[in-house]
This record gives C-alpha cells, structure tokens and sequence, in this order.
C-alpha cells in the first residue's frame, strides 16, 4: 500500500546528514578526550545513528512530501485543517457536496487536549511525588529503601500489561465495582472517561518523577539543614528557603520525564478511556496504521517533536547545570 | 581447512537445488484461520510441501504481496481487496479443472460482483457484521439497527473502532448504501454517530476487547462480526447474535493466485483440497466462522443449519451488501470518522 523506496536526493539528504552527525561527534568526542574515548563511544555513536537519527531523518522526509515523494507543504495544512483532503475532493463534486465544505478541527483539538491532559498528569505527579521522594529520602525513615523497591518493582513489568491489569480493576465487571456490590453499594462506572486515562498515565509516569527527586534530596547534605535549625529556622521555613531550592534541579527533570510521556500517550485511551477520547498518540498511530499516510502522520510527530523540543529548553535554562539528570 | 570450506560454500550453494526439487507451496493465510493438522494432511496425500505463512490485516497483506513478486502461491485476501487485486492486475486466473470441488460452493457467494464468475477467486470462509447482545439485559426484540441509538441503554453499548465497519451500519440504518459516495449521505451518518455518542449510550469504541467484555456481561450491545460473535456466545449462553433488518454487511474471505506465483498448479491442488468436503468441515469447526462448502454443511447437519449465527438465512443475507473498494473516497470516511471520534 506504501511505497518505501525513497528517491535519489532523499538518500543523498540522508547520506548527508549521517556524515555531517558522524564528523561532528567525531570532532567533537576528539577534542575533548582523545582517540581512545571516540573509539570507545563508536558503538553508542552507532546505535544512536540508526535508532535515533536515521528515524528522525526520516520522520522530516515523509513530512516534507506527498505520496509520490515530491516536495510539499500540504501535510501541515492538513494539521491545521483536518477535513484538508475531504474539501478538496468535495469542492469537485458539484454545490451539493460544496456545502459541507468546513474546516476541521480534530488535530488541533487533540493537540490542545493532549497538553492539557500532560499538564494534569504532570501536576498531580508532582503533588504526589515530591512528598514521596521527600519520605523515601529522610536518612530517618528505615523504611525509605524498601519504598524505594516497592516503587521500582512494578516497572519490571510491560506497561501494556500494568495497564491492562487497570482495566480488570475499573471495570464494571472487575474487583472494585464487584467489591462496592458485595458491600450493598451500587456499582460506579470508573473507566471510559478521561478521568480513568489521567489515572492510567499518572500510574505510568509517577516513578519518573519520583526518583529524580530522590536523586537530588538524598544527595543534599543534612548538615545544611541542621545549619539552618540552628539559625532559628522552623520546618516550614527550612523546607522552603533550604530543602526546596536545593532540590529544584531534580523537580525541573521529574517535570520533563513526566510531560513527555505524557503528551505522546497512546494506547491508555484506547484501553481505559474506551476509545471515547484521543490522544494525539492515538492520532498519529491511526494516520500510520489506519489511514496508511504517513506523510501527514510524520508531519503531526514533527510538530509533537517540535513543542516538546521547545518546551525542553524552556525548562533548561531553570537546570542548566542538568543535575537532576535531565535527558538533553 | 581451506578445501573444506569451498566443500562447504558449494554444498551451501546445491542447497535450494535439493529444495527445489521437492514440489512447494507458498501459502499467506491470516493468523489463526486455519486446522493446522489440515496443512499436515496435504502434505502426506500429494507430497506438496506447504510454506505457511501469516498476516494480521489485509492492508499488512496488500503491501507483502506488492512488495514481493512471486513470494506467495496462495492468499487470502477479503473481498474488497480482491477487488482492488484485480483491479491492479495483480491476480491470475484460475484453471477450474484443476478446482473440481468449486462445484461444492454455496450458489449464493458464486459469481459475486467483486469478481464476474469467480475468474479469480474461491471463497473461503464468510461472516457478516450484526449485533452480539446479552438476553438477560435486553428484553425486546432486536431487529434493528435503531436500538443502538435507544436511549434506554444508556452506557450500554460497544461501538466497532472500525471505520468502514462502523459508518457502514450507520448508512445501512439510515437508508443508504453501505459504499455510497453521496456527500449528504456521510455528513447524515456522521451526524447520526455523534449524535449517539453525545447522548451516552456509548460505552466505549473497540475492536479485539469487546468479545471478551460481551462473555462477562459488561454492555447490553455490541456491534460485532459473526465469528466473533460465535465465540462469545459458546463462552456465554445468555449472548444471542441477530442482523438487523435495514441489512448489513456480509463478507467473504477468498482464496486467489498472484499472478506471480511459482507454483500455481501446486497453488491450485491447495485450493481444491480446502475446498474438499471433509476439510471444509475440520477447518471450520476450528475456527467458527461460517463455511461456504454445501457438502462440509451437510456433514456437520444439525448443530450447524440450526445455529443462526453461522449459518443466517438466505433474506438475512440477501440483505446484506458487500463492501466494495472505494479507493480515495477512503479519505472521506476517514475525516467523517475523526469528526465522530473527536466529538465531545
């Protein structure tokens, strides 16, 4: 259904664009360390190129043509107007047809949904998490470690079936409602609604940000805050003007850990919110497997990639020592 | 250590002239749609070594068989890709003296409009789209495509996440064809499908889960596709199956040669022994969907004829219509779909 082959300056662009990467890291890992470390990053240098440059190179191909690999623009319009295709075969069908003539506005609604559904599960793991981290952090707490493992142990499974394992939770046949019933209560439905997706996300990505912050708490040395008990600081103010900004580094990448993920979710909808709402995620994968057209479904990516690349850096200069171990 | 690897590399090199000696067929059949013991059997009776291959959506399929001439003997694409098969040049005619067990085809699926006599094709298996519902939460008679959009069933039922499938019955229920290309047609189906969304009746929109979900009585209704609906209601007895009268739509997966193909008397062999009464028969009691084989029909008496859901009646299934390629129009269905979906 697809035609793969690409043509001559589309590989030229890609044999280009491998080269230049190839001759600045090169340059680059030789200016700093010598020989011997380039040799020894050859095999990441390799494994980055073909899974993370060659498909974003590739990514940007599809986007800038049509199906016949010819140079266009019209994949963004259609970003902006869904019903870009529809119109304009419409427009040909006679006055009958030309009257449901109207912009469509289902990419840029999943988009705006999508942020908003990032900026929620982002938020709540933050509230959840940082007293978590705080907890797990305390030389104080015995128990802090074996928190530590409880949190880990979960993500040694897929998160396909963690999520799945939601579903026999919530549903209106699974163990809470059926527990609610034994109990004399009337079932609730929990699932297929938005609230159920921002449950599943948040489930997933609440361990990116709790470490980050673990990280950076329990490298923060408690004598700073003895320090600051004994200049008359209460709790409250030695956890706001001492703990707080101290641990902002491993905040800021917690934030970026958790809002990526967050913003591409697919396949939580589908599972949990019954396919009642999409994601942009779900957008992108039904344009490639649905729809069969990828170059609109790489230009939608490109622009995903593009908010999450700009709002990165924004968070960057607020880290720009990366001390949280932010990902860029 | 030299002389015995040029022993080696030649020995490597005599290798696919030993294989090819021995007679082959490739076959490229959808996952789990078949007796495998069937494939075993072929191979004692004539000697035929099957190469069995799988896919899981024709459109997967579509783009293998383009992609690799000569690859595949046999495949099994649905009817609206045989359409667009032969339509590309892609398939071969096959020699019916060598099909003998054609003649054993249900006279309904013969000489369909998708393929003029049969030239290119052999029905395989076939089904339609109805509705799976469960008798101890629905009371009433249903008949009709309307008791999806009865208000009665609030959050009650499971929409296909399926867009031909989907939009298809909606056009049916309104009066339409179900490969109309009539604008005013669409924007009223779409309308109708966001109008059922606003009002709550669905639950949720889903393909592979809904079967599993029917068996342990989580929705009243489910639009669902008679194979699956046969394996819901073997798990769960208070699950019937009915196709509404405004009709629906009925499918057939065939059995073609690629133009292309290597061994197509070998493929043809391959065809005519699924087409044998008593294979027909094995293959469909492992998979549950409805045979077209008359004689494999008669074997099975009874427990087959009786069951609606396999076997529908002649006016349930001259109602029915089958899906036809309608190339770019695809496009329309597609956005009309993202309009309902993204309705909030």
């Amino acid at each position: 259904m697809y035609n793969m082959s690409l043509p001559w300056w589309g590989w030229a662009l890609m044999g280009a664009g491998l080269v230049c990467f190839v001759a600045l890291v090169a340059l680059s890992v030789r200016r700093n360390h010598g020989i011997k470390r380039s040799l020894f990053a050859s095999p990441y240098t390799l494994w980055m190129i073909i899974f993370t440059v060659l498909p974003c190179i590739l990514v940007a191909y599809y986007a800038f043509t049509d199906a016949n690999g010819a140079f266009t623009l019209d994949n963004f319009r259609h970003f902006w107007d869904s019903n870009y295709t529809k119109n304009q075969l419409y427009a040909q069908m006679g006055p009958e047809a030309a009257a449901f003539i109207s912009r469509g506005t289902v990419n840029v609604d999943t988009l705006v949904y999508s942020l908003w559904m990032a900026f929620l599960c982002t938020l709540i793991s933050l509230l959840l998490g940082y007293p978590a981290a705080l907890y797990m952090a305390d030389r104080n707490m015995k128990i802090g470690s074996t928190i530590v493992v409880l949190f880990i142990i979960p993500m040694w499974m897929n998160f396909l079936l963690r999520t799945i394992a939601w579903m026999s939770l919530l549903e209106d046949q699974g163990l809470i409602n059926n527990f609610l019933r034994l109990l004399g209560f009337d079932g609730v439905q929990l699932m297929y609604n938005s609230g159920a997706v921002l449950l599943g996300m948040v489930y997933n990505f609440l361990p990116f940000m709790v470490f980050p912050i673990y990280t950076s708490l329990s490298k923060l040395d408690p004598q700073l805050g003895e320090a600051a008990q004994d200049l008359g600081c209460n709790a409250w103010n030695k956890f706001v003007r001492v703990t707080a900004p101290l641990s902002l580094p491993g905040v800021i990448s917690g934030i970026t850990m958790v809002f990526m993920p967050s913003v591409t979710t697919f396949f939580i909808p589908r599972i949990l919110g019954g396919g009642n709402t999409m994601m942009f995620g779900d957008l992108i994968e039904s344009k490639f497997l649905t729809e069969g057209n990828w170059n609109v479904g790489s230009a939608l990516s490109l622009i995903m990639m593009i908010l999450i690349l700009v709002s990165l850096s924004i968070l960057r200069k607020a880290d720009p020592e990366g001390e949280g171990g932010s990902l860029i | 250590m030299k002389k015995w690897l040029v022993l080696l590399l030649s020995l490597a090199l005599l290798l696919p002239l030993a294989a090819s000696a021995q007679e082959v067929v490739n076959v490229y059949n959808w996952e789990d749609y078949i007796d495998e013991a069937v494939l075993d059997q072929f191979e004692e009776e004539t000697g035929i070594h099957v190469n069995y291959m799988r896919f899981t959506t024709n459109e997967d399929m579509m783009v293998s068989v383009r992609a690799n001439p000569g690859a595949y003997d046999v495949i099994f694409p649905s009817e609206y890709c045989v359409e667009r098969l032969i339509a590309e040049d892609l398939l071969a005619e096959i020699n019916y003296d060598n099909v003998p067990n054609m003649s054993y085809t249900l006279e309904n699926l013969l000489n369909p409009d998708y393929d003029p006599n049969n030239a290119h094709s052999v029905p395989y298996m076939w089904g339609t789209v109805g509705i799976l519902y469960n008798t101890t939460m629905v009371s009433e008679p249903v008949d009709s495509w309307g008791i999806l959009w009865d208000t009665d069933y609030m959050n009650n039922v499971f929409m296909l996440d399926s867009i031909r499938d989907t939009m298809g019955v909606t056009l049916k229920y309104l009066g339409y064809s179900m490969n109309t290309r009539d604008p005013v047609a669409l924007e009223a189906a779409k309308q109708k499908l966001i109008e059922q969304k606003q009002s709550g009746v669905v639950k949720a929109y889903q393909v592979d889960e809904t079967k599993d979900k029917m068996v342990a009585g989580e929705a009243a209704l489910a639009v669902m596709w008679s194979g699956d609906a046969q394996y819901a209601i073997d798990l769960n007895p208070d699950l019937a199956y009915a196709i509404p009268k405004e009709g629906s739509n009925v499918w057939v997966d065939c059995m073609v040669i690629p133009k292309t193909a290597k061994n197509k008397e070998n493929a043809e062999a391959f065809i005519n022994f699924l087409c044998r009464p008593d294979i027909a028969q094995k293959n469909c009691e492992a998979i549950w969907y409805s045979t077209p084989n008359t004689e494999a029909i008669e074997l099975m008496g009874e427990e087959y004829t009786s069951n609606t859901t396999m076997n529908p009646s002649a006016e349930d299934v001259a109602n029915c219509e089958y899906f036809h390629d309608i190339q770019d129009f695809i496009a329309i269905y597609n956005a009309l779909w993202q309009e309902v979906k993204n309705a909030k």
